[in-house]
């Protein structure tokens, strides 16, 4: 399986290319011009992932985001114009895995999806126990006691590559390349927003996190299990 | 004629007051001190101090004047009664004599002590006393002395002997006055009392003993006691004048003052930046018309301060859709020219070489376009700083790290020296960055020598220093390394890539943090950057851990001035080198120099002239 890649971009010219790159690397593309008919196109087509303009007539890139989100834990990669931290970590806020900033290389965005469509195949049955959390890697389900919590595949990546080692602190560095496998430091607002979004669901109190804990000055690990 | 002679002698300042007065002010200096300040800081007390001042120096100079006509006019008339007294008494005498019917029962000097006897008065109501001398004896002593009271009289001691001898000159045609001060007691101890003192003489002729002096003593304390009672009335009134005239500064001085609070309160809450406060306006005197004048001026003021922040919203939004306007076309040409890039082996050589250039170029054109929209931003005042606790080795060698396979290209060795912790708070993103910029530039201009890279700190800084041992700087051009645009050697500009933007974003990031990025170099000696960052966001920076002339350097072609004084460090080479040798200073002067720029120095006003513009450069005094 190469993967099915929704391409939303009102701009036919780059949409065409993208076209042209995605399928020379083996995907299957798959159009929307404008934000209105995003979800539509969407629902019908199931992608294993999202290439998001967030810059959209008819319907904000960011609303898009939210609205895709709300149904479905597919991996979305934003494209961006905007290098802004607000913008940013806006779009990552609303619910995008990743972003590319225009203007990309061809290399670097397919790199991008490759990362995010990277699963492993055949997961050994793993249990593992953090906090009042049990995490059930090969049936990508979490549950606090008997109540099934939802997360989106990179958090739950998250949450697995932290409950793996419980012991260790991780830096944002290292979960970017064990997460979003980015090769050489990138953005950390990556780690930052998601660790947020993840602590806003499992985490008991948000505020005062027990399960993901930030270790000042070097990142974060897992709460005392 | 009459002569008056010191009429001031009626009254007198109390001489206890001054030092009352001295003793109360324990400690006079720090009383003028705490005084001063006082004043200083309420116009009210000022405005009532300096009435009161004034009030009193008029009240007393005014009181001073009255009393003294009073007291002049009081002496005056009461010499002229006393004058008109004794002249009388003396014609009363010389007319019983004209009558006097010698005897021997009475003998010419009993009669005479008799009548002056008369002349006296009674001894109740006296208002004069009388001296009675026999001119030719005066050395034996008065004929006839008014007692006063036992022990204590006026005699002839107390006549002033100008006056005798007035009156022996020609005392029987006419009288002379004086004012004295005689001492006697009334009912109690001996005191002072003014007097006035009439002498006369008459001439009874050779047979009855000839010329005889007469002095009447006229005391002056029904007048003296008089003077006292406007006196007391006089500092009564006086106070009770100054305190009216306090009380109406007071007010009046409050009714102005208290706008004026108003307004510089209502001044400082705008300039803290609540910009819609405004004044209360009440009436339509000249305080309401400032009051209006001022919220105008405030309105004014918020008005443009809306429309600057409206112009610089609009700047930034429109930086902001230029820049997406533009990055998704050239995504798409970058993506279009990767795709042929990939082929080119398939196209014929010229197509081939064209996807190449076509590539190369949109490299930089993506820089390019990437440090002017950061230009931009800085412009637009639209930088935003993300503060993180970290430390500065880690983002140095992660640059380092980066930078490696291109000084490797290059066959520049990078040494890094951190030993101290650089943890501080900045924006990792930014530092990275100047330090990537410094570090490539080093190794650009290294000419394949090492670039050495320290790091240092202490209590409230911390340093990158980046420092090559290339070509150098000019001292001309050190003032320009940071203008945009500026390219080192126009004649090689364009091979070395690089937007010209790299150091100008570096010194505005430097900026950012309260830092400083300052650059020593001279021809042949390399050059030396040094970034200084506060450890502690928001901390002036006092100075730098490492030297801005690096260490290396020889002594001859160094700055001798203070490094952490970025001021002291401009041109301060040649002059140090002139006072000791002068050959050797041209050298200097040619080879070394020093360069630092301050904090919020426009930056490349001038755009890509090689000229700076002067106010940008606020050190350049060369």
């Amino acid at each position: 399986m190469r993967g099915r890649v929704l391409v939303v971009d009102d701009d036919t010219a780059l949409a065409e290319m993208l076209g042209i790159v995605l399928r020379g690397e083996g995907f299957d593309p798959v159009f929307c011009a404008d934000g209105g008919g995003a979800l539509e196109v969407f629902r019908a087509s199931r992608p294993d992932l999202v290439l998001l303009d967030l810059m959209l007539p008819g319907r904000d890139g960011i609303e898009v985001c939210r609205q895709i989100r709300s149904e479905s834990g597919v991996p979305i990669v934003m494209l961006t114009a905007k290098s802004d931290t607000v913008d940013i970590v806006l779009g990552l806020e609303s619910g995008a895995d990743d972003y590319v900033v225009k203007p990309f290389k061809p290399k670097e965005l397919v790199a991008r999806v490759r990362a995010r469509l990277r699963r492993s195949d055949e997961p050994a049955p793993e249990q593992l126990e953090i906090g009042d959390l049990s995490i059930d890697v090969a049936g990508h389900s979490v549950r606090r006691e008997e109540t099934l919590i939802s997360l989106t595949p990179l958090e739950f990546d998250l949450l697995v590559a932290l409950a793996r080692k419980p012991w260790q602190v991780f830096s944002r560095e290292v979960l970017l390349e064990q997460v979003w496998g980015y090769r050489h430091a990138a953005d950390t607002r990556l780690v930052n927003v998601h660790v947020q979004r993840l602590r806003s669901k499992i985490e008991k109190d948000p505020e005062r996190p027990e399960i993901v804990v930030t270790v000042r000055g070097v990142g974060y690990k897992a709460g005392p299990a | 004629m009459r002569s008056v002679e010191g009429g001031r002698g009626l009254r007198g300042v109390p001489a206890g007051a001054v030092g009352a007065a001295r003793r109360l002010l324990v400690n006079p200096r720090s009383w003028v001190r705490l005084v001063r300040r006082w004043m200083r800081r309420s116009m009210l007390v000022r405005v009532v101090a300096a009435t009161v001042a004034l009030g009193l120096v008029v009240v007393v100079l005014v009181g001073q004047y009255l009393l003294q006509r009073i007291s002049d006019n009081l002496v005056s008339s009461r010499m002229a009664v006393a004058q008109a007294e004794s002249a009388h008494g003396l014609k009363s005498m010389v007319d019983n004599f004209r009558t006097y019917h010698f005897s021997k029962e009475q003998p010419f000097p009993t009669f005479v002590v008799q009548e002056v006897e008369q002349l006296s008065g009674s001894a109740e109501h006296r208002t004069r006393y009388v001296v009675f001398l026999h001119a030719r004896s005066a050395a034996a002593g008065p004929l006839y002395s008014d007692r006063a009271t036992e022990g204590s009289q006026m005699g002839l001691a107390d006549v002033p002997q100008d006056l005798r001898d007035k009156v022996n000159k020609d005392g029987d045609r006419q009288q002379y006055a004086r004012l004295v001060t005689v001492p006697y007691a009334v009912d109690g101890p001996m005191v002072l009392h003014k007097s006035i003192v009439v002498g006369g003489l008459f001439d009874f002729g050779q047979v009855n003993g000839g010329r005889y002096e007469i002095y009447f003593f006229y005391p002056l304390d029904n007048e003296v006691a008089m003077l006292g009672v406007v006196e007391r009335t006089f500092i009564g009134g006086g106070i009770a004048l100054v305190a009216l005239v306090a009380a109406v500064a007071w007010i009046v001085t409050r009714q102005v003052v208290a706008p004026v609070r108003q307004a510089a309160r209502t001044a400082e809450q705008l300039a803290s930046g609540r910009l819609d406060r405004r004044m209360r306006v009440r009436g339509e005197d000249d305080l309401a018309r400032l009051a209006r004048a001022f919220n105008e001026m405030a309105a004014s003021l918020e008005r443009q301060i809306h429309q600057l922040e409206e112009l610089s919203r609009v700047q930034r939004r429109f930086v902001s859709d230029v820049s997406h306007e533009l990055r998704t076309p050239l995504t798409t040409i970058r993506m279009a020219g990767e795709v042929m890039y990939e082929a080119r082996a398939s196209f014929d050589p010229a197509v081939s070489r064209s996807s190449e250039l076509l590539q190369n170029q949109l490299d930089r054109f993506e820089s390019l376009l990437a440090d002017l929209l950061e230009v931009s931003r800085f412009d637009a005042g639209a930088a935003i700083l993300e503060l993180e606790t970290s430390d500065v080795r880690d983002a140095v060698h992660r640059v380092v790290d980066g930078l490696r396979p291109l000084a490797e290209r290059r066959g520049v060795t990078l040494v890094v020296q951190a030993g101290e912790p650089g943890t501080a708070e900045f924006d990792p993103r930014r530092i990275e960055r100047v330090v990537r910029n410094l570090v490539g530039n080093a190794i650009e201009h290294g000419e394949g020598k090492p670039v050495l890279i320290t790091v240092g700190g202490d209590d409230d800084a911390v340093a990158v220093c980046v420092r090559d041992h290339g070509v150098g700087l000019r001292p001309a051009e050190q003032r320009l390394v940071f203008n945009r645009f500026w390219r080192a050697d126009p004649a090689r500009a364009r091979s070395t890539g690089g937007t010209g933007l790299g150091l100008a974003i570096s010194l505005e990031d430097a900026h950012l943090h309260g830092g400083w990025l300052q650059v020593w170099g001279g021809p042949g000696l390399g050059a030396n950057f040094r970034l200084t960052l506060p450890r502690r966001a928001g901390v002036v920076l006092a100075g730098s851990p490492l030297p801005l002339v690096p260490p290396d350097v020889p002594t001859s072609a160094r700055s001798g001035a203070d490094e952490r004084t970025p001021v002291a460090v401009v041109r301060s080479a040649g002059t140090q080198v002139v006072a000791s040798d002068g050959a050797a200073s041209v050298l200097a002067e040619a080879s070394s120099g020093a360069i630092a720029l301050p904090p919020l120095r426009a930056v490349g006003e001038g755009g890509h002239d090689d000229v700076p513009a002067p106010s940008a450069h606020p050190l350049d005094r060369s």
